[in-house]
């Protein structure tokens, strides 16, 4: 998938990082024309989303930081989130990842197959998640665009979110996050697409 | 002594099964083991959503396996490209996905090959282990009223196609210099068309809508844009965020008729909660009194938008000289029962608007492209059983054409993966047969030769791509698409 490859984002800033300064032209992401800090893409709305949006940027490129499996060396144990991911035929995989990594993109560097149509800009509802009880509040509420993509997932839960949205905190560890599993038969749940 | 072998066989199943799951997850090849020397050859007929996500499935299932996508436009990306809204650029960023998909080894793309016409499905399957028909619906259905052939009268599909450069829609040319319109249907390409014919030319000026649209739109007298549905709002069709997106919408202002939401109130708590945020939109923007900032908002609107609700066409009403739509004759209906299942029932009251453009927007439509191939024209789908074509071994088939032409590129993705998983399956179990080797496209491309078609593979669409990405960058827009077969084929021979 698009972002498997090297999409971190992260909320730790060290003077390592501050250095560095992304080379987009050789990067395959703006040759995909899918970085996701490029120009129109992103819409984010807090001032907290910019300052991440910051650290996307200095790190998708394909400079010094090209962040490998499992974390990096000289990582602050303060940093580390550890998640588990659900994957559709029910196997569990745990993750050690960081504060302020993106759910859908942490999926994909890891090769868990939670799909991201649109690239993270609410415009689809394809990495949608069910996120354990006992963490599912403690996500900041989604934006109303979230919740309307949200209602046209299909077997939507109470403990629905989009994986695009969910980046990691501190008090957000030992998350499980569990992807719709595959229903042979697609409308089972009684749900009926909508006409279009 | 039968129920032992009977138990043995079981056991035999089951053991088989799970080897095969567990060969399944390690990401082998695909039916070949033991079996066979040959790659398995996979041919997808259609290159939009489906095609491309089935293909994405099965070239991660099967790591050898040789997937060609063929498309009868010169162009990939069907309704991605064609149908999504020009300005809804987000939905089309599953375009670097299946950019990816395209670029894999295993898959080749051959466009411009019309299948049916130019290569046949039995040829497909004589050169291919199995066949997959992911071509969608490019027909639509038909309102059925006199005066449905009138000058100002379109469907949906054939619009849309006209403003996002579907070559065979661009001789449409609407005339667009009436002051009402009326969309029969109410689901989200219903509010697709009215809010294009809504939008501020500012706001599609820097989208990829065509420039026969946009200097169309640009002279366009249109005010008023009615969207009328059979039933209620209960059971209206469209989502949330298309209808956010038609009260939100600059320069314009709402216009519902109070007494279509009567009773509707008291309901919606109980609705399940995709439909009760919808309901709760729509009673907010029809029966609330708007804060005073919006209220100023809607007094300087100089455009109209209103669903119509309860309402059937029965007749296209025409001009004095009879060769244009002047108006639209509609039947009153009232709902037996309620929620999803309601039936619309005529009451035998009639009401004339007068209108000058007319689109039906009721659905799109499946249509048959091979004899051999069975067809159900009733439901206008492939008849299937999980993606299986019935009564056709090696057939499959993915997307609209597989379930209906309904849904979102969600719903086509979790459709096709579907169909993938099927073929898989099959594969792994030797219902399909893949122990002998296939020629695949080699055959293919040499009938094609013969025939005179020469198809478009991949990178001569990029070309196509790099060219109409530098025309839009002279106008401030993603791209210019270009309108005509002749010269897209012409850019790939450069």
């Amino acid at each position: 998938m698009a972002a498997s490859a090297a999409a971190r984002s992260s909320m730790v800033l060290t003077f390592r990082l501050s250095r560095v300064l992304p080379n987009c032209s050789s990067c395959p992401f703006n040759k995909l024309k899918a970085c996701a800090s490029g120009s129109a893409r992103l819409q984010r709305r807090t001032s907290l989303d910019s300052f991440r949006t910051a650290n996307r940027h200095l790190q998708t490129g394909t400079g010094l930081y090209h962040s490998e499996e499992g974390s990096s060396n000289a990582e602050n144990p303060d940093d580390v989130v550890n998640v588990v991911y659900v994957d559709r035929s029910g196997q569990r995989i745990p993750i050690k990842a960081k504060v302020g990594d993106n759910v859908l993109y942490l999926a994909h560097k890891h090769g868990i197959e939670l799909e991201g149509a649109c690239e993270a800009s609410l415009a689809c509802s394809t990495c949608q998640v069910y996120v354990s009880a006992a963490h599912f509040d403690k996500l900041p509420e989604p934006e109303e665009r979230e919740d309307d993509m949200l209602d046209m997932a299909p077997m939507l839960q109470e403990n629905s979110r989009l994986g695009c949205q969910i980046f990691l905190t501190p008090e957000l560890e030992g998350m499980e996050l569990t992807l719709p599993k595959v229903t042979r038969n697609f409308y089972v749940d009684g749900h009926t697409p909508k006409p279009h | 002594m039968s129920s032992h072998r009977l138990l043995f066989s079981g056991l035999w199943t089951i053991g088989r099964t799970r080897w095969i799951s567990r060969l399944h997850e390690g990401k082998h090849g695909c039916g070949r083991a033991f079996f066979s020397s040959g790659k398995p050859k996979v041919c997808i007929v259609g290159g939009g959503p489906a095609g491309f996500y089935t293909a994405q499935h099965l070239i991660k299932a099967c790591q050898d396996a040789e997937v060609d996508i063929y498309e009868r436009l010169p162009v990939p990306f069907g309704l991605v490209r064609f149908g999504v809204a020009p300005d809804h650029p987000e939905v089309k960023n599953v375009i670097n996905t299946f950019t990816q998909t395209a670029k894999q080894s295993g898959c080749s793309f051959y466009g411009n090959v019309n299948v049916g016409k130019d290569v046949s499905i039995q040829e497909l399957q004589q050169a291919y282990h199995a066949v997959v028909l992911s071509y969608g619906a490019e027909g639509n259905r038909t309102m059925g009223v006199p005066g449905e052939d009138l000058a100002g009268v379109y469907s949906a599909k054939d619009f849309v196609g006209w403003y996002n450069g579907l070559p065979n829609c661009q001789q449409l040319r609407p005339d667009l210099s009436c002051e009402t319109a009326v969309i029969l249907g109410q689901g989200n390409v219903a509010l697709d068309i009215a809010r294009i014919l809504l939008s501020p030319v500012d706001v599609l000026k820097k989208t990829d809508i065509t420039q026969p649209a946009l200097e169309a739109l640009t002279k366009s007298q249109i005010r008023r844009v009615l969207i009328v549905g059979r039933r209620g709002p209960a059971q209206i069709a469209c989502t949330i965020k298309e209808v956010r997106e038609m009260v939100n919408l600059p320069d314009t202002r709402p216009e519902m008729v109070a007494a279509d939401f009567q009773g509707l109130r008291e309901v919606v708590k109980d609705l399940p909660r995709p439909r009760k945020r919808l309901t709760e939109l729509m009673l907010k923007t029809a029966l609330e009194t708007p804060g005073e900032k919006e209220q100023e908002r809607r007094n300087k609107a100089s455009r109209v938008w209103a669903f119509r609700f309860f309402r059937s066409p029965v007749e296209i009403l025409a001009n004095p000289d009879n060769n244009r739509a002047a108006g639209i004759r509609l039947a009153v209906n009232k709902l037996e029962g309620s929620g999803e299942g309601a039936q619309a029932v005529l009451t035998g009251e009639v009401e004339d608007v007068a209108c000058g453009l007319v689109i039906s927007s009721i659905g799109y439509k499946s249509l048959p492209i091979d004899p051999s191939v069975p067809f159900d024209s009733r439901k206008a789908i492939v008849p299937n059983n999980m993606g299986r074509v019935q009564q056709a071994a090696g057939l499959y088939c993915s997307g609209w054409l597989k379930t209906g032409p309904t849904g979102v590129i969600a719903t086509t993705m979790n459709n096709s993966f579907d169909t993938a998983r099927s073929l898989v399956e099959d594969m792994d179990s030797g219902m399909l047969d893949v122990s002998a080797a296939k020629p695949g496209s080699q055959n293919i491309s040499g009938l094609l030769e013969k025939r005179g078609v020469i198809p478009v593979i991949f990178s001569d669409w990029e070309k196509i791509d790099s060219v109409e990405i530098s025309r839009g960058e002279a106008t401030g827009k993603p791209r210019e698409k270009l309108l005509s077969v002749e010269e897209m084929l012409q850019v790939t021979r450069q």
